[in-house]
């Protein structure tokens, strides 16, 4: 056995196994960071021992008991020093017991997402804590995807799994009538990694590649988890969507490609039809919800390959029941855009208009996290595109300078200024 | 797991409540703590005298020094607690939303720390 063999095996039952194992090191004690201490010793260990004595027939078994004979040790050395925690060894050594009687591991990765995405949480901290427990990425790689310090990003994560043993968040699925709001907590924290990965298309940022995978892997494990929830399903299906899409974000020059422009034929076929399976599961479920419309905008988008035209008319009523549901000004900007299809840009222009003159104090349900219009870019990259279609040049060149000043993407910014610099001139 | 849950809400606002709404909300505490008794939870608990009846000792360099009133004046004040003891934060959370107390202030859940 090689040492190379031993170090892909280690990082394969890592990849597979990671949060499987997290989950259930830390499900009694609630001590993530002590269930992360113990697993990166047994992988540690792994690697020592595998090279000469071969991988093992069931590796996470192997990591497992490595772990857990390494938290027992923790647990024994504390209770020395603080003669306090009886318990805590008496449960764990009843949780191996237990484990070896079944010979399997269970999977409390629901469990361990739920407790990452619980509501006593900060809800800024729920993406990277999963990012970390459930996927073993390292502080340093989060906090390049949330632009924050890895200091910094390491102290919140300490402190995140500190509140989670010393407040008793439970590893538990939640009561029936908690739980569509926590699930929604848990859809959140997934879609937020995705859409990090997201804003990186052409993966510049070699930290930050992959998280779209990431995302789409957390909820697929979900999609496994939970099959008859629709939210799931519609969640995963919109991600798909959206990756299916990938490779025609960027043409050959690396320009960016807005999606009305696309060419269908370099949209990922086996993907969307992944997605549209899972979404005719979801609907099935007479379950609405705001992950399966947003998913059934993008499946009207994907149905441009087949019928060469968008149905904007469907995509307005989308976003229609989206707004009625969410209340969203993201979702309400997407909906001038769609309607400025169906009724022309002058209508799509007063439904923009209409949401920067509404009243500064929205419902007090609207989401906490919603941008202001005013800093956000999607708003004035479209009420310039439609300035532009009615001849205001003027009014038009204003709104482009908004969208560049709030865009940082390289090519979106060149697509914003060529847009900008084919405006003509004299009309405003 | 064992949680104490202070009961905060302006006492200015009880002393100026009308008699049938008093009643009502004495009414809605027994319920609330015969229910954590039925429920096995109940530890210990108490309404507390407003403020007007504390006082605040301190011993800063040795020096004995006592205040009448609170440490700090704030807009709401602890009014009482309730000690229980449950499996979990879900479960403090679950029993604290309950608590009459919720509609007129708010509830702090702690956890107590094991020694």
């Amino acid at each position: 056995m090689s040492n190379t063999d031993a170090h892909r095996a280690a990082e394969q039952a890592a990849r597979q196994s990671y949060g499987k194992l997290i989950a259930w090191l830390a499900a009694r004690s609630r001590d993530v960071a002590a269930a992360e201490d113990a697993l990166s010793d047994a992988f540690a260990a792994a690697l020592a021992v595998w090279p000469t004595q071969g991988v093992p027939s069931a590796p996470e078994a192997w990591l497992l008991t490595a772990a857990r004979r390494r938290l027992i040790d923790m647990a024994r050395r504390r209770q020395t020093r603080e003669t306090a925690s009886d318990h805590l060894l008496l449960s764990l050594e009843e949780a191996a017991a237990e484990a070896d009687a079944s010979g399997s591991i269970p999977d409390q990765r629901l469990r361990l997402m739920f407790a990452c995405a619980h509501p006593a949480l900060d809800p800024a901290m729920r993406s990277p804590l999963m990012l970390q427990a459930v996927l073993g990425l390292d502080a340093a790689t989060i906090a390049a995807v949330f632009l924050v310090p890895p200091a910094t990003m390491g102290q919140r994560l300490v402190r995140t799994k500190r509140r989670i043993r010393d407040a008793g968040i439970p590893f538990r699925l939640p009561e029936q009538e908690d739980l569509p709001a926590r699930l929604d907590a848990v859809l959140e924290a997934i879609y937020a990694v995705f859409a990090a990965g997201w804003v990186d298309p052409a993966a510049l940022d070699q930290r930050r590649h992959g998280l779209v995978d990431e995302a789409l892997w957390l909820g697929r494990v979900l999609a496994d988890l939970l099959p008859d929830e629709p939210e799931v399903l519609g969640l995963l299906a919109l991600m798909l969507h959206s990756a299916a899409r990938t490779a025609a974000r960027r043409d050959g020059s690396g320009a960016y490609v807005p999606l009305s422009a696309q060419d269908p034929s370099c949209w990922n076929a086996a993907t969307i039809a992944e997605a549209e399976s899972l979404l005719l599961r979801a609907s099935a479920r007479r379950r609405a919800g705001r992950f399966q419309l947003e998913a059934a905008v993008q499946s009207a988008h994907a149905a441009r390959r087949h019928t060469g035209r968008t149905d904007w008319e469907a995509i307005v009523v989308l976003y229609d029941a989206l707004l009625a549901l969410t209340g969203s000004p993201v979702v309400a900007v997407n909906r001038a855009v769609a309607l400025a299809e169906t009724a022309g840009a002058a209508a799509g222009l007063a439904a923009l208009d209409g949401l920067a003159d509404a009243p500064k104090d929205a419902p007090k349900d609207a989401p906490k996290d919603a941008p202001e219009l005013a800093t956000y870019q999607p708003f004035w990259a479209a009420r310039a595109d439609l300035l532009a279609r009615l001849g205001r040049s003027q009014a038009a060149s204003t709104a482009y300078e908004r969208a560049l000043a709030l865009e940082n993407d390289p090519a979106a910014r060149h697509f914003l200024a060529a847009r900008q610099a084919a405006l003509r001139p004299r009309r405003g | 797991m064992e949680y104490l849950l202070l009961i905060y809400s302006n006492e200015k606002d009880f002393a100026v409540m009308p008699q049938a709404e008093h009643e009502r909300v004495t009414g809605a505490y027994m319920a609330y703590t015969q229910a954590l008794l039925d429920g096995g939870v109940l530890r210990g608990g108490n309404r507390l005298r407003p403020t007007s009846a504390t006082t605040t000792v301190r011993a800063a360099g040795g020096k004995m020094q006592t205040v009448d009133g609170p440490f700090a004046e704030t807009r709401e004040q602890l009014g009482g607690y309730y000690l229980i003891d449950v499996p979990d934060l879900d479960a403090a959370l679950s029993w604290a939303g309950r608590c009459p107390g919720t509609q007129y202030g708010s509830i702090e859940v702690r956890p107590i720390w094991a020694m």
